[in-house]
């Protein structure tokens, strides 16, 4: 502790440059806890799905859909026990610049099917006894300022028109995966405006046995093999882990960009260690001369490096973790329950350490090789 | 028994293919309490000198002992510890650190005992009240004059009661009136507290307060009466 004021002294000498210093180390680290941030929310988002339930879509594309036709036919399967289908609408509200996801569904086996989207029974029936009703997740609520028994009118862009829905019901998902920014509409009404194509996005299939799932999967693959639209079955999780890989390579852009931003800040940050640590040859020696030893001059020129990148530590990190959730952040609903995870606060420590010794190591080596007398002469 | 033995110290410096030998079996004795000036032209070893006795370096040949321990054979470790209780050493351009105050550069060689934050106060209040600046402890370098500066640096070199003060041209930077106040309070240093005093010095002036006077010629000794000392002029 007696040598704190020593280690404090050192860093005020150029207020200026510490500072800047410390804030880019925090930037470092609030953006490497963003980017990190966007790919676990991801990766969180593809482990969602229950162990019992099977998603089954066009096997040419997710945009291509099924006939609803296949419903009854897989319904009938051995191992079934339950059945929904989902059809993306892609609507846009007001000025489109807030973006949510917005689908219809078969309502009544689709909230029997997801027991994660919880809402009150008297909204839950309001909802299933309106044809033209809509269920909002939470935060829309917050987003937009609407009241439930509002009118809401979507402006359809694959399915063109003007698309006015009553907000009957209002619910919270147990899962963050499933996102609290969703609008969800009856597919028949869907159904009836677009001229009965009887076309549905993908089935959710619940089925008996986990352990039955390759084989139900394989039975429904098999039942459409033939036919003009065949389908692929799989887990829910593979479902999801489809979404979240269509973001793959943007994950892996954004891991790199996080490790590019840490790596060239730790260059300013040693190079700054650097100068301040060359511009004390003289004082180094005049310490050496007093009596600091070599080990002692190493260990406070590292707690000053220490003290740098620790504090743009919490700055940074800390920043990140209070932002987001201060914000509401979700990723304009593309990243549903975002948030910064422990792994990432822990691998965000990791990495101020990490500069901590790559920018203090040099300096502080420096620092206590210096040979006094060559030194002396440098100042005297 | 005196306190600073150099016994057939031999030191050379490489310089490119070039070696120069600046000590070829000096001997030199000084006594406690003494206050010694080292003389001589540029080049002679005088600071050489010093910084053997302050295990600053090493003798490329021969035995430095200092109070009784053999200087020259300490590791580094070693000789930082042994600075830290036996050296007090002055610049001549001060070396004060600009970020601390008077105060915290005095009370430096302390942070290195295992004295009490109470105790280092003392010590620190007393060393400034000795070199007479108790009043300018909160002051930065940049607030004192030359002299000042000197005194302070001084003070930090007699606060851990060292057993012997170097000073190199501790008067080159100050002007003449400044100089006789550092030179005056070095006298009494040596008279009033009995601090052995080792002084490298080109000022005819500062000598002449020294009780003997070393000549250094290419590394060759000639110890000069203080009478000596002061015709030089």
């Amino acid at each position: 502790m007696k040598y704190l004021r020593l280690v404090l002294a050192n860093l005020g000498r150029h207020k200026l440059r510490t500072v800047l210093t410390i804030l880019s180390v925090a930037l470092a680290l609030f953006l490497f806890a963003s980017l990190r941030s966007v790919t676990t929310t991801l990766a969180a988002t593809a482990q969602f799905g229950g162990a019992r339930r099977l998603v089954t879509t066009n096997a040419t594309g997710l945009v291509f859909p099924l006939p609803l036709a296949y419903g009854n036919r897989i319904k009938a399967l051995p191992g079934v026990t339950g059945l929904s289908w989902a059809n993306w609408f892609g609507g846009k509200y007001g000025d489109g610049k807030r973006f949510f996801a917005n689908f219809a569904v078969d309502a009544e086996s689709y909230l029997k099917i997801y027991p994660e989207i919880v809402l009150p029974a008297d909204q839950r029936n309001a909802f299933l006894k309106d044809r033209t009703g809509a269920l909002i997740g939470k935060r829309l609520l917050s987003q937009f300022g609407w009241k439930l028994g509002q009118n809401v009118t979507l402006q359809g862009t694959i399915f063109p028109g003007d698309w006015t829905f009553t907000v009957d019901g209002v619910y919270t998902p147990t899962d963050p995966a499933i996102g609290d920014d969703v609008l969800i509409f009856h597919h028949d009404y869907f159904d009836e405006r677009i001229g009965r194509a009887g076309i549905a996005g993908w089935y959710i299939v619940e089925i008996d046995d986990v352990s039955h799932a390759p084989a139900v999967a394989k039975s429904i693959d098999d039942l459409f093999r033939n036919s003009s639209s065949p389908t692929k079955t799989g887990t829910e999780r593979e479902f999801q882990a489809t979404f979240a890989t269509m973001w793959g390579n943007v994950s892996f852009l954004m891991s790199t960009i996080g490790l590019a931003v840490v790596f060239a800040i730790l260059l300013v940050t040693a190079n700054a260690m650097m100068m301040s640590a060359r511009e004390r040859t003289g004082e180094i020696a005049v310490l050496k001369t007093i009596g600091f030893s070599d080990r002692l001059l190493f260990a406070l020129v590292m707690v000053e490096a220490g003290v740098m990148a620790l504090t743009g530590a919490v700055l940074g990190l800390g920043g990140a973790k209070l932002f987001y959730p201060a914000i509401n952040f979700n990723g304009l609903g593309f990243l549903p329950g975002f948030t910064v995870a422990p792994s990432t606060l822990i691998i965000g420590a990791l990495v101020a350490i990490g500069l901590m010794l790559a920018s203090g190591l040099a300096p502080a080596l420096r620092a206590a090789r210096l040979p006094i007398v060559q030194a002396l002469r440098h100042v005297e | 028994m005196a306190l600073v033995e150099i016994r057939d110290v031999y030191k050379s410096f490489q310089r490119d293919t070039q070696r120069i030998d600046v000590f070829t079996g000096l001997t030199l004795d000084i006594e406690p309490g003494s206050f010694t000036a080292l003389m001589g032209p540029s080049g002679s070893g005088k600071s050489t000198l010093l910084n053997l006795i302050a295990g600053l370096d090493k003798p490329t040949r021969g035995t430095v002992r200092v109070g009784g321990a053999a200087v020259s054979d300490m590791s580094a470790g070693q000789l930082a510890a042994w600075r830290a209780s036996n050296i007090g050493f002055v610049f001549q351009s001060f070396n004060l650190l600009p970020v601390l105050t008077a105060y915290q550069n005095v009370e430096l060689p302390l942070l290195l005992t295992r004295l009490s934050g109470k105790e280092r106060n003392d010590r620190v209040k007393l060393a400034l009240d000795v070199v007479g600046l108790a009043d300018r402890a909160d002051h930065y370098p940049r607030q004192l004059s030359g002299g000042q500066e000197q005194r302070t640096a001084i003070a930090r070199a007699i606060v851990a009661d060292p057993t012997v003060m170097l000073l190199d041209e501790p008067t080159g930077q100050l002007d003449a009136k400044s100089s006789q106040e550092v030179l005056a309070l070095l006298q009494r240093l040596n008279s009033e507290f009995n601090k052995t005093i080792i002084i490298v010095t080109h000022d005819a002036h500062a000598a002449e307060r020294a009780k003997m006077v070393l000549h250094l010629e290419k590394g060759d000794l000639i110890e000069k009466p203080r009478a000596t000392a002061a015709a030089m002029r």
